[in-house]
């Protein structure tokens, strides 16, 4: 099942306990820059949070992971005394003393299995809090989840990006060797904790995609013998067949923002095409027919328009088309074989994998094809796939040999924190939900 | 036990001294398997039923002795020569063999993206599906599918292995009851 989390958000705490200071040590709120040049991590300071609960460290920790896991943060390990309670006034001298330029203050309670967690979040040279102080209710089984929101709230206020520490990704686990892998899908937090299994073992899985809400997933199977694909209702991991056409192979589907319609590939003849289809319905249509191989859809996030891979120049290039159809536009120009397009959720950027010589990179470019942006390089980088910020791009990252694994890994837009997930296992072709609510 | 009296074995060996003759030449005769064909090497091919050698019509037969697989270039789909001659000889066992059913697997390399090398591995095997069809092979009996680059035959990540999975397995199978 889906677990809910009650949060709520308590602003009473905030009016009464800021005392209005003039706005005297800088012009605006703290904020850190994100900017292609090098940036120095904001030095932040996470005291222990107060409260007895047993949770407390916990959380804390969570909290500190998520900031300096963006690469953005460096905190403070230093500490300074005084502040004995939450909400006791913060000695903004101490904390200038030891260089921190944001200082997070929390406390956490527990009664039975519900967890209550105040913060509040402070510049410390501008000597005032940043923001309303929160409190996040929850189920105590829900406490990353709690961790992961005030997190995402710090993220917000100081970065001024839409936060995403608070969502979930989708994944293939595979385990057995090279030539016989068994491949299951599941469903994690972005930092691999709380894993979900959707599927057993018993067929072939292949990149599952999540629906904009998070309910849903799409994904190819070979259960019938066939490559089809199938829709997983997440809460209930039920899944129905969308296609099963035994003489026409249907795979790398895709939701558009809506959840109306699956963008997918279809086989027949031994050439493969793009399809809509109504996602309700069962009703299909082709949407790009060629003689060329045209597959891996993915829609802008205002539903209008798909970018999908083609061959139809010779080598695998990038192409945009309306949903109405239409000509494509190609848009990838550069050097090497272009693929695996995913339109960002902001829908500035599309990230890709690009193959040029023996080497893999993940890659932006707008969706004009300008300024094109190589993040990352390996042997095979490949299924790259958006935080639901447009900030983050998470991949799956393939050793070379007879013993190489796929591990997910992440990089920043920028090109910086490249780093693997904290899996135990190996993993590919991730799709990363929804920012939860 | 039996216990030998001493004057009875003494005088035996006496005689067996006396008479020592030449040994009888040895006679060679080979052992011969009367089903082998004159140039050595065949097999026992089974009893003759129904017009057909019964080892002949085997999925084993045909893996091993026809050839089950043909290989392609990297990116490339068109049958090389010797691609052609496999099918040559895969379309004759089908179309002797007309209880049987194929299934017709294309694979990639493991470069390339997976959902590329999905619909590279369904063109390469449509190509062999095509070419089975023209050598008389009936369009009901054959079926393809891509398993793209997740069942890779050879596992190293180089050109000795990517060219061993670049490649079409074609997969056969008895139809109807008691096959």
């Amino acid at each position: 099942m889906l677990r809910t989390l009650t949060l709520t958000l308590s602003m009473a705490l905030a009016a009464a306990m800021v005392p209005a200071l003039p706005a005297l040590a800088q012009d605006g709120p703290l904020k850190i820059e994100i900017t292609d040049g090098v940036t120095e991590p904001m030095a932040i300071a996470i005291p222990a949070f107060h409260g007895d609960a047993a949770v407390a460290q916990q959380i804390r920790d969570v909290v500190a992971a998520d900031l300096t896991g963006t690469g953005l943060f460096r905190e403070i390990g230093a500490q300074v005394a005084g502040a004995g309670s939450f909400g006791e006034a913060i000695a903004y001298e101490d904390w200038r003393a030891v260089s921190a330029q944001a200082l997070v203050s929390a406390e956490v309670t527990q009664a039975g299995d519900a967890i209550s967690v105040k913060f509040r979040l402070y510049d410390v040279y501008a000597g005032q809090a940043q923001g309303d102080g929160m409190q996040f209710d929850a189920r105590a089984s829900d406490w990353r989840r709690a961790a992961h929101k005030i997190a995402d709230q710090i993220y917000a206020r100081l970065t001024g990006e839409q936060p995403y520490f608070d969502s979930r990704v989708a994944f293939v686990q595979e385990t057995g060797p090279k030539d016989a892998r068994i491949k299951r899908i599941g469903v994690m937090d972005y930092d691999g904790q709380n894993i979900l299994w959707m599927t057993d073992s018993s067929s072939l899985v292949l990149a599952p995609q999540f629906s904009r809400d998070g309910r849903r997933l799409v994904y190819t199977s070979f259960d019938s013998g066939f490559p089809q694909i199938r829709v997983m209702e997440v809460a209930t991991v039920t899944s129905r067949a969308l296609t099963q056409d035994g003489n026409s192979m249907a795979f790398s589907p895709r939701f558009s923002p809506d959840g109306r319609w699956i963008a997918y590939s279809r086989e027949q003849g031994g050439n493969t095409d793009i399809w809509l289809m109504d996602a309700a319905s069962g009703a299909q249509r082709p949407l790009v027919q060629s003689p060329a191989i045209d597959t891996a859809p993915s829609f802008s996030p205002d539903g209008q328009r798909i970018v999908f891979e083609s061959d139809r120049s010779g080598s695998p290039q990038l192409y945009i088309v309306g949903v109405n159809g239409g000509e494509p536009t190609r848009i990838s120009f550069g050097e090497g074989r272009y693929g695996s397009p995913a339109w960002s959720p902001k829908g500035d950027l599309i990230a890709f994998a690009k193959q040029v010589g023996e080497r893999f990179h993940i890659a932006t470019m707008r969706t004009d094809g300008s300024a094109e942006k190589t993040l990352t390089e390996s042997f095979l980088d490949e299924s790259p796939t958006w935080a639901p910020n447009g900030r983050v791009v998470m991949f799956t990252r393939v050793a070379p040999g007879g013993n190489g694994q796929p591990r997910l890994h992440s990089v920043d837009i920028t090109g910086r924190n490249m780093r693997p997930l904290s899996l135990d296992f190996a993993a590919s072709d991730p799709s990363w939900g929804p920012l939860m609510p | 036990m039996i216990v030998w009296k001493k004057p009875v074995a003494a005088a035996l060996l006496l005689t067996l001294a006396a008479c020592a003759q030449p040994a009888p030449p040895v006679t060679q005769a080979a052992v011969v398997d009367p089903y082998a064909a004159a140039g050595g090497g065949a097999l026992y091919q089974g009893d003759l039923a129904g017009g057909t050698l019964g080892a002949e019509a085997t999925a084993q037969y045909f893996n091993d002795t026809v050839g089950n697989t043909v290989l392609f270039a990297a990116n490339q789909t068109a049958l090389t020569a010797e691609a052609r001659g496999i099918l040559a000889r895969q379309a004759q066992w089908l179309n002797t063999h007309t209880n049987f059913n194929a299934v017709v697997q294309g694979h990639a390399e493991e470069t390339g993206t997976r959902e590329y090398n999905l619909a590279l591995g369904a063109r390469r095997a449509s190509a062999v599906q095509e070419y089975l069809i023209a050598q008389g092979v009936g369009t009901d009996r054959i079926r393809t599918l891509s398993f793209g680059k997740e069942r890779p035959r050879a596992v190293c990540s180089d050109e000795g292995c990517y060219a061993q999975n670049r490649r079409v397995v074609t997969v056969v199978s008895a139809t109807g009851a008691g096959s």
